[in-house]
């Protein structure tokens, strides 16, 4: 069902579309949210803010949450408390409220999932029809010019099994975007790929952020980090220990805790 | 008389009973498709008292004989109701049957990787649509191969119905090995009935297995 029309979540994205973003403006916005699963605590009352076109890199140690945070923001996970706001709706967990959110939140998992019975066109095409209603032809032409975008165009009719890693993630990539996302998340994107592919996933994500696209990004790719973020998010301890600027949190850490982590990553 | 002619002797006796062995598998399997995809509905339902309900009635029809369910429903309720030969065999091994079918399209649906649905979903897509586009699909193509077997071994498992006196094709090797006190030639010929229809329909899965998964890699 087509019902963006006057859904007023399309404002902010609008907006930034017309070219006169508001930087202050706020995609995503978790005010006090805690989350546990049983008795464990993931994290606790995390405050963090996601400006239009911002690109937010999330790092820290395995366990520390960063996948948990990413899957709460879509309503992939329920939060325990707190509140989470997409582009200007708060996330609740009714089936359509919930479907309709996500269909404007971009999410690229770390292992692709694409659809394996389906064409690399109909992975892009299949959500456009049967969540935004768009018409055959013009999901087709969607899915086509996001190929030629992502560098895939000769592969508009291949089956994601027989592409290559980063091939399939790109793919994936495409897919989101063809949601018209307010924001892309994406999940260690490149953590399963063989290194001589991960190039070809990062620069597309480059791509997307220099085009304006705001992304929350968890990786482990510290030179990503530095040449694409604009912010840096530490996530350990239960929640955010230090945040800034790459430079900033990568090279000169304030707290203790981004200190040891950053020594425990240049070890390896 | 040798076995060829034998066999050549025999053959309309023998195809008869295969019509009756081979519309006998058939009512079972439709009755077990049905039974089998509602147990299954329920094993994987959200709600607590189905799944256990499905869960004890798979146990309880895989853990008995098949043999023993024919021959309750068939003498053992013959003091209640007295059931047609060929429609007892046929619910008898169309229950023994649902209740693997069930655990074939449980494990089907359970084989569809989680991340699969959690894109789906991630896209906005509802749980119905879910179901429709990339679960039902995708557990279908694994579901399909086990069925086929589960199949194979529903026709000779039909054998047993010629214990409650269905003059199918067991049955009508039974007869005819006590008529001509020609044991081996009989059993051998009904041998080659069996393994015929088993041939036939493992080629027909294979046919629709290929074309299922044209598309993979
Ligand atoms: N479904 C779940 N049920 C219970 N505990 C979970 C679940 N998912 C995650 N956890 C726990 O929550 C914590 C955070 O996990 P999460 O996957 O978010 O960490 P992460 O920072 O993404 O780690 P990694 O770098 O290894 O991906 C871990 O202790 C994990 O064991
Ligand atoms: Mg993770």
């Amino acid at each position: 069902m087509p019902d963006s029309e006057n859904n007023p979540d399309q404002s902010a994205q609008d907006r930034f579309l017309a070219g006169d973003a508001d930087k202050g403006e706020s995609i995503v916005q978790l005010r006090g949210v805690t989350k546990k699963f049983g008795e464990t605590v993931v994290f606790s009352d995390v405050d963090l803010e996601v400006g239009v076109s911002e690109v937010v890199v999330l790092i820290g140690p395995s366990g520390a949450g960063k996948s948990t945070l990413l899957r709460c923001v879509n309503g992939l996970e329920e939060i325990t408390s707190g509140e989470i706001v997409v582009a200007g709706q708060t996330l609740s967990y009714d089936q359509k409220h919930l479907n309709r959110i996500r269909s404007r939140i971009g999410m690229v998992f770390q292992s692709f999932n694409l659809f394996p019975h389906m064409s690399v066109t109909e992975n892009i095409a299949v959500a456009q029809r049967d969540v935004l209603g768009r018409g055959k032809d013009e999901a087709i032409q969607k899915a086509h010019s996001l190929l030629e975008r992502v560098g895939l165009s000769h592969k508009a009719d291949a089956y994601p099994g027989s592409l290559s890693g980063g091939q399939q993630q790109r793919v994936a990539i495409a897919r989101a975007l063809a949601m018209d996302p307010a924001v892309m998340l994406f999940d260690e994107p490149t953590s399963a790929l063989d290194p001589e592919l991960v190039g070809e996933v990062l620069a597309v994500m480059k791509d997307l952020a220099e085009e304006g696209m705001t992304m929350m990004c968890v990786t482990h790719e510290m030179r990503f980090a530095r040449r694409v973020a604009d912010r840096v998010v530490l996530i350990a301890d239960h929640g955010i220990a230090e945040q800034g600027p790459p430079d900033q949190v990568l090279d000169h850490p304030v707290t203790e805790r981004a200190q040891h982590f950053l020594s425990e990553l240049s070890d390896h | 008389m040798n076995f060829f002619e034998m066999f050549a002797e025999y053959a309309p006796i023998f195809l008869k009973a295969t019509w009756v062995t081979l519309s006998l598998t058939a009512v079972a399997l439709v009755f077990a498709g049905i039974l089998g995809a509602g147990v299954a509905a329920m094993a994987m339902s959200r709600i607590a008292p189905l799944k256990w309900l499905a869960a004890g009635f798979i146990g309880l029809i895989r853990g008995t004989p098949l043999i023993a369910q024919l021959f309750l429903l068939y003498f053992g309720l013959s003091s209640i109701v007295v059931l047609d030969k060929f429609w007892a065999g046929a619910i008898a091994l169309g229950v023994h049957n649902s209740a693997y079918i069930a655990e074939i399209i449980r494990s089907g649906f359970q084989s569809v990787p989680k991340g699969l649905v959690e894109a789906a979903r991630s896209l906005g897509m509802s749980r119905e649509r879910t179901l429709r586009r990339v679960q039902a699909p995708l557990a279908f193509r694994a579901i399909l191969p086990v069925l086929g077997s589960q199949f194979i071994i529903a026709v000779k498992d039909s054998s047993l119905v010629a214990f409650i006196g269905l003059t199918e094709l067991f049955r009508t090797a039974q007869n005819t090995a006590a008529a001509t006190y020609k044991p081996l030639s009989t059993y051998a010929i009904v041998s080659v009935y069996y393994l015929a229809i088993v041939l036939v329909l493992t080629a027909v899965v294979n046919r629709m297995e290929k074309r299922l998964g044209r598309h993979k890699s």
